[in-house]
């Protein structure tokens, strides 16, 4: 399929695609990116804490995060953006969040096939070497192979 | 405990985020609490369609519903500590309320074996399901 679009820019569709919606709500915002990887990251908020007065971040955004990281980072590595959806996410919790932190969220689009795209990525409150989850995914094209 | 005491109990004990995004428990099958979830933008990927995110934040509260309705039988009081989650998005789930049901498969002294199911309109056809392994340590811990 070729494209007279400029490719997909993951700082420029951000300040759009995290504007609104799930995202939006959530507060996802750009962070950097690579030729296949993008980390955003997610504010801390009292409201969506996983336990009552822990004041540390619930799970469910953090994976609503990387799902999100995931899908621009296979548009960062295919160029373009088009339709997909999450097939299979896999998280794995290795420590809770430091209370009252921002959590980032890097995905790496590390193998694309012509209907699936394979990621995997880790969520971490400020040193990567010492991640808070473990990610690994599989995205499908919405409409059939490319 | 009766249902609407548990019912009453599993709703006290939902966290803040869940809450935020308009989770409630909306019965109890079979000593197993239902959980639901309305269509709104806060929820919202694709155009009228639910995020993936969002689908699964459900999915992992209806498992932690069902562990903490099966502590609760037992007389446990304990805290919970995600070990990982797995999330199979099988179709779409539209602007409408989504649903989600959880099943205790294994509970031992330290860890739980959770599967949930998230559906719609049609309960036979799921939209999503999620595979849970939870920690469970003292509650004063």
């Amino acid at each position: 399929m070729t494209s007279d679009l400029p490719p997909f820019d993951p700082d420029a569709a951000a300040a759009l695609m995290l504007r609104h919606g799930h995202p939006g709500w959530l507060g996802m915002h750009y962070v950097a990116h690579g030729p296949d990887w993008v980390e955003l990251a997610l504010p801390w908020r009292e409201d969506l804490v996983g336990e009552t007065g822990s004041g540390i971040l619930a799970t469910g955004p953090i994976v609503s995060l990387m799902d999100m990281a995931s899908g621009m980072a296979i548009w960062t590595a295919t160029g373009e953006f088009r339709a997909i959806a999450t097939l299979d996410l896999r998280v794995d919790y290795m420590r809770p969040a430091r209370k009252g932190a921002a959590v980032n969220g890097r995905a790496e689009c590390y193998r694309l096939t012509r209907s699936a795209a394979f990621v995997r990525g880790l969520a971490h409150d400020g040193d990567p070497e010492d991640p808070v989850a473990h990610v690994a995914g599989v995205f499908m094209a919405i409409g059939g192979a490319r | 405990m009766s249902d609407a005491a548990l019912l009453a109990a599993l709703e006290r004990d939902l966290p803040a985020y869940a809450r935020s995004l308009g989770i409630a428990i909306d019965s109890i099958e079979g000593g197993s609490p239902v959980l639901v979830v309305p269509f709104g933008e806060i929820v919202e990927g694709r155009p009228t369609v639910f995020h993936g995110g969002a689908t699964s934040g459900l999915l992992e509260n209806a498992g932690y519903a069902a562990l903490r309705a099966a502590l609760a039988r037992e007389g446990r009081q304990q805290r919970l500590k995600p070990i990982n989650v797995t999330v199979q998005f099988l179709s779409a789930a539209k602007s409408r309320a989504t649903y989600a049901r959880g099943r205790v498969l294994r509970l031992g002294r330290r860890n739980a074996h959770i599967e949930v199911e998230a559906w719609q309109d049609d309960r036979a056809r799921p939209v999503a399901t999620a595979v849970m392994n939870v920690l469970m340590a003292p509650a004063d811990a």
